[in-house]
């Protein structure tokens, strides 16, 4: 099988068979980062442009890097202002990029579709890196790798999400990442954060911390974004971490061999105690780790073959 | 000149007509009707209608024409002109523009400008608040002197129910209706299109159902409480369909319309983040269709207006929160609502009364009715004439329709003002 898409979008339009080979390709991929010598000459000659209207460090280093050791050049541009304010249309952005043929673009934007915007006026390829409360594909991506190296499997796990799911991309990412492999996804947070129609989506909802963990193979606290606090969300942070902050008491509920998941960065104390990020549960930096590794396997495979 | 329209099936809903007639128009007015062949066509411009429906001008109760302000999203004439194309013999002006038509000066200016391109007639619509900014009533008296048919806070809702209540009270003075944008904006928040399953997959953020419907009873409330005349713009959900159904069966003087999206359109089209989909009140589900289809058949919603909301690339070639909220209609309102006569949710007579009879009536205007000695205002329809939407060849100025492409069956072919053809394709 080949991967025969332009861009990298959202998992929603992915199909299992493509997830499987992207995962696959990363696996392969990863061994490379393990040598004394962390490069191959795959993508020499090749552009990378990332392309960030938010602030990242850990994303943005994550593709920078992944590109590097596949002899990409990389040319990183940060946008610090909104798009509202900062003069230049996205419109007009996307045309004096392709005037620079680069041969992929890697987009984080606040808007959600922005990157779909760019992807269907370029003709380079185009990786979504987060856009707005919509998708962040490549974080589900090494989610999903991170959870298969560790259980060995996916389909039939029972994972938990918890959190703002309505105000998060990396949730809806993974709902469709861990639904279309077959694991069971439990969603758990306070009704505030749970947009309507989650069932829509083939996962469970409750608005129990305990019960979305009980018998869960896999546990992900999502980031409560600060600036929420004040938004009519929630009361205060401290009843938050009482109610759906996981702790140590949490994990007798879970299966014996949890694996405990975080997308960063960490809000220790609130979304989970330091005594669970830090334990032996935790992957949470086999998911730093694997995040180069699937970055290069989507690098490979939007520009890597002699594409027609 | 006198206009001999021979051969075609007039259908006049002020006057339950149905019937095979060839109508005489001299001095700008109707004259007569008579069966087919009674009228001598001698010296008299005749205008073959056979094959085609004869009916009132069509009356587009909901448009903006963005003159003054912003004309290069539209102009009086343009807009005017789009409206002929359309089939529309007249349409009535929101008044959010820059300025706001919350003063005579304004409305005498559209009136002017209106005139002077000489297609379809302009009935502005005065601003209840005093530069539709929520404070201050606006002068109604001296509004209605000059030319206002309606108040309306389009756009800008009246978020504080005294005012709404004194606007109903003061409007009521001047025998002037209220034309209600039902919407409470924090109940809306950030939202950019219908809270529902495609908001939750697309990461867009949802303005729920109840943010129109919470205001649609509030306003309904008030009509009860002043007595006043209430017309509640572009309905979009189920439960705004229920709302008013029960308050005109309680005897409230309310009056309602709904857009054609609303009854073409779920909030599918958003998928891909379409901008051109983009519009408030947002595309609602399949189960609002249905009922907006209901309400239309059952007579709860009196009238079918197009929200024509031109909007230039500027405002709709962005990020899809960005993008401003409407869409065009005036060009394609016909062949879209002709289809609901196609599928027989209405009867041809049923759909001119809630694209004519109705809006004359709701806005106290001339036309709607094919009466002897009315204004010889006519649109010439052949149902039956299917058609691509090409955008790019409208007469608005905007392009920002998310039906180009489409193929529609029923086309205006003749748009016929005060005697005077203003469109015509024959």
């Amino acid at each position: 099988m080949e991967f025969r898409r332009k861009d990298l979008l959202g998992i929603a339009e992915l199909e299992a068979e493509e997830i499987r080979l992207i995962l696959d390709t990363a696996a392969s991929l990863k061994e490379i980062s393990t040598r004394p010598i962390k490069k191959v000459p795959t993508l020499r000659g090749k552009t990378v442009v990332t392309l960030f209207y938010e602030p990242s460090t850990r994303t943005r280093m994550s593709f920078e890097i992944a590109a590097k050791r596949l002899s990409a050049d990389t040319l990183n541009l940060t946008v610090a202002a909104s798009s509202a304010v900062k003069g230049e249309t996205l419109e007009d952005t996307a045309h004096n990029l392709e005037a620079m043929a680069p041969d992929l673009l890697i987009i984080r934007h606040p808007a959600s579709g922005a990157p779909h915007f760019l992807a269907k006026r370029l003709k380079c390829g185009v990786i979504n890196a987060g856009d707005g409360l919509h998708e962040h594909p490549t974080q589900a991506l090494l989610d999903l790798l991170t959870v298969r190296e560790a259980k060995g499997r996916l389909d039939g796990l029972k994972v938990a999400i918890v959190g703002d799911i309505a105000h998060s991309r990396v949730a809806r990412s993974n709902i469709h990442a861990f639904t279309k492999m077959g694991s069971k996804v439990t969603v758990a947070g306070p009704a505030t954060m749970l947009p309507p129609y989650l069932d829509s989506l083939g996962v469970k909802v409750t608005y129990s911390l305990e019960e979305a963990v009980r018998g869960a193979d896999v546990i992900m606290m999502l980031r409560l974004q600060l600036e929420r606090m004040g938004q009519m969300y929630l009361s205060t942070l401290r009843e938050y971490s009482v109610h759906f902050g996981l702790a140590a008491r949490h994990l007798p509920l879970a299966k014996k061999d949890v694996i405990i998941m975080h997308p960063g960065p960490l809000n220790r104390g609130v979304e989970i105690s330091p005594e669970v990020a830090d334990g032996v549960h935790s992957v949470i930096l086999a998911q730093v780790t694997n995040g180069v590794a699937v970055r290069m396997a989507m690098l490979y495979l939007l520009i890597g073959g002699e594409k027609a | 000149m006198s206009l001999l329209i021979s051969g075609g099936l007039v259908v006049d809903p002020s006057r339950d007509l149905v019937e095979n007639l060839d109508l005489l128009v001299e001095g700008g007015k109707i004259k007569a009707l008579e069966p087919w062949g009674a009228i001598p066509a001698q010296g008299r411009r005749v205008i073959a209608a056979q094959g085609l429906v004869v009916t009132p001008g069509l009356i587009d109760m909901h448009v903006h024409l963005r003159e003054p302000g912003e004309e290069y999203k539209e102009t009086v004439e343009t807009g005017a002109r789009a409206a002929a194309r359309g089939g529309f013999s007249a349409v009535a002006a929101m008044p959010n523009t820059r300025p706001v038509n919350d003063a005579a000066a304004v409305t005498r200016f559209i009136l002017d400008q209106a005139k002077a391109a000489g297609l379809a007639r302009v009935y502005p619509v005065g601003a209840v608040s005093v530069g539709s900014q929520g404070g201050n009533l606006s002068e109604y008296g001296d509004l209605k002197a000059a030319g206002v048919v309606a108040l309306s806070d389009d756009g800008q809702p009246v978020r504080n129910p005294m005012l709404m209540r004194r606007a109903l009270e003061y409007a009521r003075t001047f025998s002037l209706p209220i034309i209600s944008h039902c919407e409470d904006l924090d109940l809306r928040g950030e939202g950019v299109m219908h809270e529902g399953k495609v908001s939750l997959n697309l990461g867009l953020k949802g303005i729920p159902a109840a943010a129109e419907e919470v205001m649609v009873f509030r306003d309904l409330t008030l009509a009860g409480l002043t007595g006043a005349r209430l017309h509640i713009a572009h309905v979009s959900t189920a439960g705004s369909v229920e709302l008013i159904r029960r308050a005109k069966a309680a005897g409230l003087k309310v009056t309602a319309e709904t857009a054609p999206h609303y009854f073409t359109l779920t909030d599918d089209a958003v998928l891909g983040f379409d901008t051109h989909a983009k519009v408030n009140p947002p595309l609602r589900t399949t189960a609002d269709v249905a009922a907006i289809k209901k309400g239309l058949k059952d007579g709860t919603l009196d009238a079918i207006a197009s929200d024509h909301a031109p909007h230039s690339s500027l405002e709709k070639e962005v990020e899809f929160a960005e993008a401003a909220f409407g869409l065009i209609g005036l060009e394609t309102s016909l062949g879209l609502s002709l289809k609901l006569v196609h599928d027989k949710v209405l009867t041809l007579s049923q759909l001119i009364t809630k694209m004519s009879t109705h809006p004359a009536r709701i806005l106290g205007v001339k036309g709607g009715t094919l009466a002897p000695g009315a204004a010889a205002d006519l649109t010439l329809i052949d149902l039956n004439r299917k058609w691509q939407v090409d955008a790019g060849k409208f007469a608005s100025k905007s392009r920002n329709c998310p039906f180009d492409g489409w193929t529609l069956k029923g086309k205006a072919v003749m748009t016929i003002v005060g005697g005077r053809i203003v469109s015509s394709e024959l």
